[in-house]
């Protein structure tokens, strides 16, 4: 690269997180809070490849049950039938709209995969100080944090499904303790690339660049 | 060595490097010149367009919270729900936690954004703005994150087709809302110049903080 490349962390700025008003700290290791906002300022995301790594195995583990358990109980006349994700995605596709159980495939299935494949590629990427391609690296990191919410998509469709089919005896839908795991990978797996910060991609190139766990 | 930061200096929030945001024609955008993350934007419309597409948002908040979202008949027995009813269903069927989530996301995240939004931007029309706005600019940022409008209607438009196969259903005029709400929460992000708004606030005590090493700093970022 040529001309300048000079980061913040380089020459003692912190940019805050909220309103990116570059502030020089007192004290580099206690650097408090910006004073325009008031959002509390971090050289880069505290601990930010531990707690990255704990939210990711921690959505791993959800994941399997989130998938092996129903996360809809249909009773019809007294019998009770549960339906996984696949299921529901099955579904769709056997009762002839294959666009959304290709959609619902997507969010529910895909994402969620992509996501932790994804992360785990920056996490192993980043600790071992690699600096070839951090443009794609950045540009995925980009896609994992604009596509992570869509996920939730299944969620809804649940909450949704539950709330308006309630036509007991005749027919009625409760929630499966898979709802819950499945919740539980979306909102890890988002707080998880919250979590990571994309910065760490780049300190490998900057030769002078404090090194932040 | 007194060198201080132009006021137009920022570090990339993806990959902290240094750089300045140049003068930007009327709807241009500046991009970071090492990893293409977006920077800044010079909004081009109307500066009371974001005002104007809160309150048009605001109402059709109100108006998709209070209305039926959908209606469904099968052998003569109706039932319907709203948004909030999707939620509290989850809770009284024994998932307080995905219910509560589903309220989150649904209704307290996006009515939140939509309210700090309205109060900074009726109270950004002073001059200068108040400091407190700065708290709100900040809480509708993080606000912003959680709300997912646009994932809950595909998944209500999901939900309806698969119920569709069992019993009649009729979209309400919740749903229309929604739909206007989907619309208008990203107009509103896209009209809405932060930056602007920031540079606005005073800093507490006015000045830049010094910069060293002073040189090599001024980057231009491509536009």
């Amino acid at each position: 690269m040529t001309g300048a490349t000079v980061t913040a962390a380089q020459v003692g700025l912190l940019s805050c997180d909220a309103c990116q008003m570059l502030s020089r700290p007192a004290n580099a290791t206690e650097p408090g809070f910006c004073p325009r906002c008031g959002e509390a300022l971090e050289v880069r995301h505290f601990a930010s490849i531990q707690t990255t790594w704990a939210l990711v195995i921690a959505a791993a583990v959800c994941y399997i049950p989130a998938n092996a358990l129903p996360v809809l109980n249909t009773t019809t006349f007294g019998t009770s039938e549960g339906d996984t994700i696949l299921g529901g995605v099955a579904f769709l596709y056997t009762s002839g709209s294959w666009p959304l159980a290709l959609i619902v495939l997507v969010a529910s299935v895909m994402i969620p995969l992509g996501k932790l494949a994804a992360l785990v590629y920056l996490l192993i990427t980043v600790q071992r100080g690699s600096v070839a391609s951090s443009h794609e690296r950045t540009r995925l990191y980009r896609m994992v944090e604009f596509i992570g919410r869509w996920s939730m998509l299944d969620v809804f469709v649940d909450a949704f499904t539950v709330a308006l089919v309630q036509l007991s005896p005749l027919m009625s839908v409760a929630p499966g303790a898979g709802v819950l795991f499945f919740a539980a990978v979306v909102v890890l797996t988002m707080l998880a690339a919250e979590a990571f910060d994309p910065r760490l991609i780049w300190d490998a190139t900057n030769p002078h660049a404090i090194r932040h766990g | 060595m007194s060198a201080r930061l132009e006021s137009d200096s920022v570090a990339c929030p993806d990959c902290d490097l240094l750089q300045r945001i140049p003068t930007l024609p009327p709807g241009g955008r500046a991009r970071c010149l090492r990893c293409d993350c977006f920077l800044a934007k010079q909004s081009s419309g109307p500066s009371d367009l974001p005002l104007a597409l809160t309150i048009a948002a605001a109402i059709a908040f109100v108006v998709a919270n209070t209305s039926p979202l959908m209606d469904l008949s099968v052998v003569g027995r109706v039932a319907s729900t709203t948004i909030a009813g999707g939620a509290y269903e989850m809770w009284l069927e024994g998932e307080q936690i995905v219910g509560v989530l589903v309220a989150f996301c649904a209704v307290i995240a996006p009515g939140g954004y939509l309210l700090f939004m309205l109060t900074l931007l009726l109270a950004a029309r002073r001059s200068p703005p108040p400091r407190w706005i700065a708290e709100l600019l900040r809480w509708a940022h993080h606000f912003q994150v959680w709300s997912m409008l646009e994932v809950m209607l595909l998944g209500i438009l999901v939900a309806l087709i698969k119920i569709a196969q069992l019993a009649t259903v009729q979209a309400g005029i919740a749903m229309y809302a929604v739909g206007a709400l989907v619309l208008l929460v990203p107009a509103i992000m896209v009209t809405f110049d932060a930056r602007e708004l920031w540079q606005r606030i005073e800093w507490v005590d006015g000045e830049m903080p010094l910069l060293e090493p002073a040189d090599g700093v001024a980057a231009e970022p491509r536009r």
